[in-house]
């Protein structure tokens, strides 16, 4: 327990430091950022408690929007995201999620990548959305959300490969 | 009362949800609306800190563009002061009480970001350095933004690259004045909107700020006009102003206080 507490608070602010310093940067064609931090709570382990991952994905949202001026868009993004978690999990895993026994390491490519791909697109949409927070503006909220994913979710899946530790 | 327990406890997940959904939902709304009080700024001890650490290094990458925006600037001033015909119209006791309505500060950003729809930088001066809400903010080529939290040592500026910020800004060569917003699209652009039809603008035209608010002096460069059209009434012209400034490479910042704001804003209230 005591180690798994420490690995979090560790992914915790080196992702939080990452996301602040390095990929608010990049500012790619002008305006796409990725937004890697939503690892934390994708990679959160399932058989903990939910109240304690919602408060946890609160608290790094409300850091990076600290950071960022940006009021409560983070924060909104990653609590919804991590209420919605169990469904999106379900959804891409199956009945692999009933079991309650999934490791991030083991599981095949695809249903990974739909793990993210689902997380991504929903926290991205619903934190643009928030960002630009006006309806007539939906193309503009739809077009940061799909480059800003699709950079989100190489960027994870690469992080995810360089940071695995192999299964003996 | 029991149901009304069991109730609370079957659905926690849900209940904290929505109460943490809906404070940042609240910490949103303040954010879009102007000069709200909030908490989630950028301006206090520990943001501030690691911002102003991070940029103790990041400047060194662009020592050589400051530096050569600061010659240029230098290079202005200096023939200012060769130009200047010194007109002596009234005679001062002493220099401590020197009636200049505007007084400068220099500060350095130590965070700018261009590429969301509502962009605020953090400087390095606070309340220690006197720096308070609704100073003006500019930089050797033009304006900059408005400070709106202050903390200790840091304060957060809204940008003009901000959608909820109006500057009063005017054409150099007429009077007609308007109102400077942005749409969120370019950082190189904003837009001048309520310029009077009647008003002769032409492509490439300066704009300055226009010195009827109490923040920014009269005649401060803001860019010149890119393209225009008049809106849908027909009677005002909606005017793409590009930027002097170069919003993404800024460091390098004067703050502006108006010691007669307070007495200009005090006749506005009544």
């Amino acid at each position: 327990m005591n180690s798994i507490f420490s690995i979090h608070t560790i992914r915790f602010i080196s992702l939080v430091m990452l996301q602040v310093i390095i990929l608010n940067h990049i500012n790619f064609l002008g305006y796409i950022n990725p937004y890697i931090y939503i690892l934390f709570i994708a990679l959160f382990p399932i058989s903990t408690n939910r109240i304690v991952l919602i408060l946890l994905s609160f608290l790094i949202g409300i850091t990076i929007d600290l950071f960022l001026d940006s009021g409560g868009i983070h924060a909104g993004a990653s609590v919804l995201i991590a209420y919605a978690r169990p469904v999106i999990l379900k959804a891409s895993f199956g009945a692999i999620y009933e079991h309650q026994s999934i490791k991030f390491n083991t599981v095949d490519f695809g249903s990974k990548l739909t793990y993210f791909t689902l997380l991504t697109i929903t926290h991205h949409l619903v934190l643009f959305s928030l960002e630009i927070f006006s309806i007539s503006k939906i193309l503009l909220v739809l077009r940061k959300t799909l480059f800003s994913s699709i950079f989100t979710i190489l960027l994870s899946i690469i992080v995810t490969i360089i940071f695995s530790r192999k299964s003996k | 009362m029991q149901q009304i327990i069991n109730f609370i406890l079957r659905n926690k997940n849900f209940l904290l949800f929505f109460l943490l959904f809906g404070i940042s939902l609240l910490f949103t709304i303040q954010s879009h609306s102007y000069h709200k009080s909030k908490f989630i700024n950028s301006a206090n001890f520990l943001t501030g800190g690691v911002y102003n650490s991070i940029n103790n290094i990041s400047q060194y990458f662009s020592l050589k563009s400051q530096n050569k925006l600061l010659a240029e600037e230098n290079k202005t001033l200096r023939l200012l002061l060769q130009n200047a015909n010194v007109q002596v119209d009234s005679v001062f006791i002493d220099t401590i009480s020197f009636k200049t309505p505007y007084r400068f500060y220099t500060a350095n950003i130590i965070k700018n970001t261009y590429s969301l729809t509502d962009n605020y930088l953090t400087i390095n001066k606070g309340t220690i350095d006197s720096v308070k809400q609704d100073f003006g903010v500019i930089s050797s080529k033009g304006i900059i933004g408005i400070v709106d939290k202050t903390g200790g040592g840091f304060s957060t500026v809204i940008s003009i690259l901000n959608t909820t910020s109006k500057i009063s800004a005017q054409l150099k060569k007429s009077n007609h004045f308007g109102t400077l917003t942005w749409n969120g699209k370019s950082p190189e652009i904003t837009q001048l909107i309520d310029i009077p039809k009647i008003a002769p603008v032409a492509k490439g035209d300066t704009i300055i700020t226009s010195g009827r608010s109490s923040i920014f002096p009269k005649g401060i460069p803001v860019g010149i006009i890119d393209s225009f059209e008049l809106d849908q009434a027909e009677n005002y012209y909606e005017i793409n102003v590009k930027l002097f400034n170069d919003m993404t490479n800024i460091e390098h910042v004067y703050i502006i206080e108006n010691i007669n704001s307070g007495e200009i804003n005090s006749l506005f209230d009544e």
